[in-house]
């Protein structure tokens, strides 16, 4: 990101008046071209609240959360609730959430939802992708545009949720999983980049006698890591993060993912297996869960996003904007 | 090797599609032993299911609520990024444009429990915020159950989630502006201001007309999981939109031909907009979502 967008210039931005020419003729910093004039202190100073508010407001609830989670009983009363400086670690908490109970078992259903998940969905689309990026293949013209038109019809919630439960899915862990495997506009991102491998590199693998699957593996693949990323980022996210879905089709509280847990524990306030369960689970609390435990069942789920980011984030606009402007 | 993926779409997006017909029946999923059979067996009353929708002063109140959340949010969110992308283009410095980025893209990645969690965590009954005005002695006031402004607290959840990352797709418009414009301006002495309105903004207004195409075709979705998780603690009149309508209509009262018709008046109606929207960008000279090819 940082290095693709490193050579555009600045760019006059944010609507203030435009103060006098500065004065005092500071040293000019190397990446500001030559042309552009240096903007006005106040201009400046704009800028700088606006992005020191939002890298805050970002970064603010996230600090309140993880210190709460690892406050002590005292602390959190002393406090009066979320803490914001931290005193001591105190991680009974997490032993309290992991010592199996119903987040232990949420963090494992959703490990394994999102990881075959994207698995399942990685594989078909990559497939799919590589089919529909080589013009002249079978039905070549008519598949794409089978997987185009779904973009602009939708199948609407009853239907969807009939066809689920009438094949039989209702209570399975593969309803959140089969449903939304195939994202097109993942399809489509992959596919903008399959289009650009030189068609050369294919041709001549193909004369040395290598087949269709083993073109993909060996050649295309190696070449489209970053989109592969971003992609496998994707659908990883939305696994993870899948809510309603689990509304829909799944009723035993031991298949919950968690994004249902940490609902039923900071919105309804409790375990899902006090509201309205029958199973009697061992490691469930029937009293309401603490401040401290809610808020580590808040970092539980926030903690994937954090760890995956960073390794894929140079990749985006890259894998975005490719599937977007060719698309 | 399309094959799988085209079977997916076929039973999880194309069959549902047509499966919209039960808005046609008094669908009853008792008269069968499985979906499919209860359809075979459900009365057809034409268009029985959309007369008593459109009677229906709930159903209004859903259509409302959705566009009022729509047209706000036009106003509200939709500048937002560009605004975004505007200032962070113009951050010389790598490092701290490296930074920002990576902090305002993250909660694209949160799932709206999360979101929602983080708000009524911050100012919620019992949030950072309510403790603090109580200690100062003032009484904090319910910024997550108040129905009035409800409208705002939804905007500023989507805008916490989604400003940095849509900023993304401006901030490559920007790096694709020509820069020796910008020189070629600057030497005929065009300011700072001249600049923006003469050459930054001409270059993004076909990103932004793209997305505001695909903002209007949406116009009647505004997000689901993100009402239906507020929508007991502020209330049905404020938090009801349609897909939350159609949802507690058809699953939870089991009004499955009701349910029905009203997703599909909405399928249709998003049809038409999107197809309406892109023939007046044509008109206008944009190249729109899609090329008339």
């Amino acid at each position: 990101m940082t290095a693709q967008l490193s050579g555009a210039g600045p760019v006059p931005a944010a609507p203030a008046t435009a103060g006098p020419p500065a004065p005092p003729p500071r040293r000019r910093h190397p990446g500001r071209p030559v042309w552009a004039g240096r903007p006005s202190t106040s201009l400046t100073i704009g800028k700088g609240v606006v992005l020191t508010l939002l890298v805050a407001a970002v970064l603010v609830p996230l600090w309140a959360v993880l210190v709460t989670s690892l406050a002590s009983r005292g602390t959190i009363d002393d406090a009066g609730g979320m803490v914001m400086i931290p005193r001591e670690f105190d991680p009974s908490a997490y032993i309290t959430i992991f010592s199996g109970g119903d987040v232990t078992r949420a963090v494992w259903v959703s490990t394994l939802v999102t990881v075959f998940g994207t698995t399942v969905s990685l594989v078909l689309t990559v497939l799919a992708a590589y089919g529909l990026s080589r013009p002249g293949s079978v039905a070549h013209r008519g598949l794409l545009f089978y997987f185009l038109l779904t973009f602009l019809i939708f199948p609407g919630l009853v239907p969807s949720y009939l066809v689920v439960t009438g094949l039989g899915l209702k209570d399975s862990l593969w309803s959140l999983i089969l449903p939304s495997a195939i994202s097109v506009f993942n399809l489509v991102v992959i596919r903008a980049f399959f289009m650009n491998v030189p068609a050369e590199l294919l041709d001549s693998a193909r004369i040395d006698g290598a087949g269709e699957l083993r073109i993909l593996t060996r050649i295309v693949l190696p070449l489209s890591k970053a989109v592969i990323a971003v992609v496998g980022l994707f659908y990883a996210v939305g696994y993870w993060n899948v809510y309603f879905n689990a509304v829909l089709y799944i009723d035993s509280n031991d298949k919950f993912p968690i994004q249902r847990v940490l609902q039923s524990y900071i919105l309804a306030g409790q375990s899902p297996n006090v509201s309205g369960a029958s199973v009697n689970l061992p490691g469930v609390t029937a009293y309401p869960p603490t401040l401290a435990v809610k808020m580590a069942v808040v970092v539980v789920t926030v903690i994937p996003a954090v760890i995956i980011y960073p390794f894929v984030q140079r990749h985006f606009t890259k894998g975005v904007i490719t599937g977007a402007v060719k698309g | 090797m399309a094959a799988p993926a085209a079977v997916l779409l076929l039973v999880f997006h194309y069959l549902p599609t047509l499966g919209n017909i039960i808005a046609f029946q008094d669908y009853n999923p008792f008269v069968g032993d499985d979906p499919l059979d209860a359809f075979l067996n459900s009365e057809w009353i034409g268009f029985g299911n959309f007369e008593a929708l459109f009677r229906d002063p709930l159903f209004w109140d859903a259509v409302r609520n959705t566009l009022s959340i729509t047209a706000f949010q036009l106003v509200f969110f939709f500048p937002l990024p560009i605004l975004l992308a505007l200032i962070l283009n113009s951050v010389v410095s790598g490092r701290l444009r490296g930074f920002v980025q990576s902090v305002v893209y993250l909660p694209h990645f949160f799932s709206w429990v999360l979101v929602v969690t983080f708000f009524v965590q911050m100012f919620g009954g019992a949030g950072l915020l309510a403790q603090e005005m109580r200690q100062a002695g003032l009484e904090p006031w319910g910024i997550m159950t108040n129905p009035d402004t409800f409208i705002v607290l939804v905007t500023a959840e989507a805008v916490w989630k989604d400003l940095g990352w849509g900023a993304i797709v401006f901030l490559a418009a920007l790096s694709a502006i020509d820069q020796n414009l910008y020189e070629a301006a600057a030497a005929d002495g065009a300011g700072r201001w001249r600049r923006l309105w003469h050459i930054t903004l001409p270059g993004l207004r076909p990103v932004i007309v793209l997305l505001l195409i695909m903002r209007l075709g949406d116009a009647l979705s505004v997000g689901f999981e993100q009402f239906i998780l507020q929508r007991e603690a502020v209330g049905r009149q404020a938090a009801e939109v349609l897909d939350t309508f159609v949802y507690y209509q058809a699953i939870s009262t089991q009004q499955w031909g009701l349910g029905a018709a009203a997703g599909l008046f909405k399928a249709v109606v998003g049809l038409v907009l999107i197809l309406t929207a892109n023939k007046i960008a044509h008109r206008l000279g944009e190249q729109g979502v899609y090329s008339k090819s």
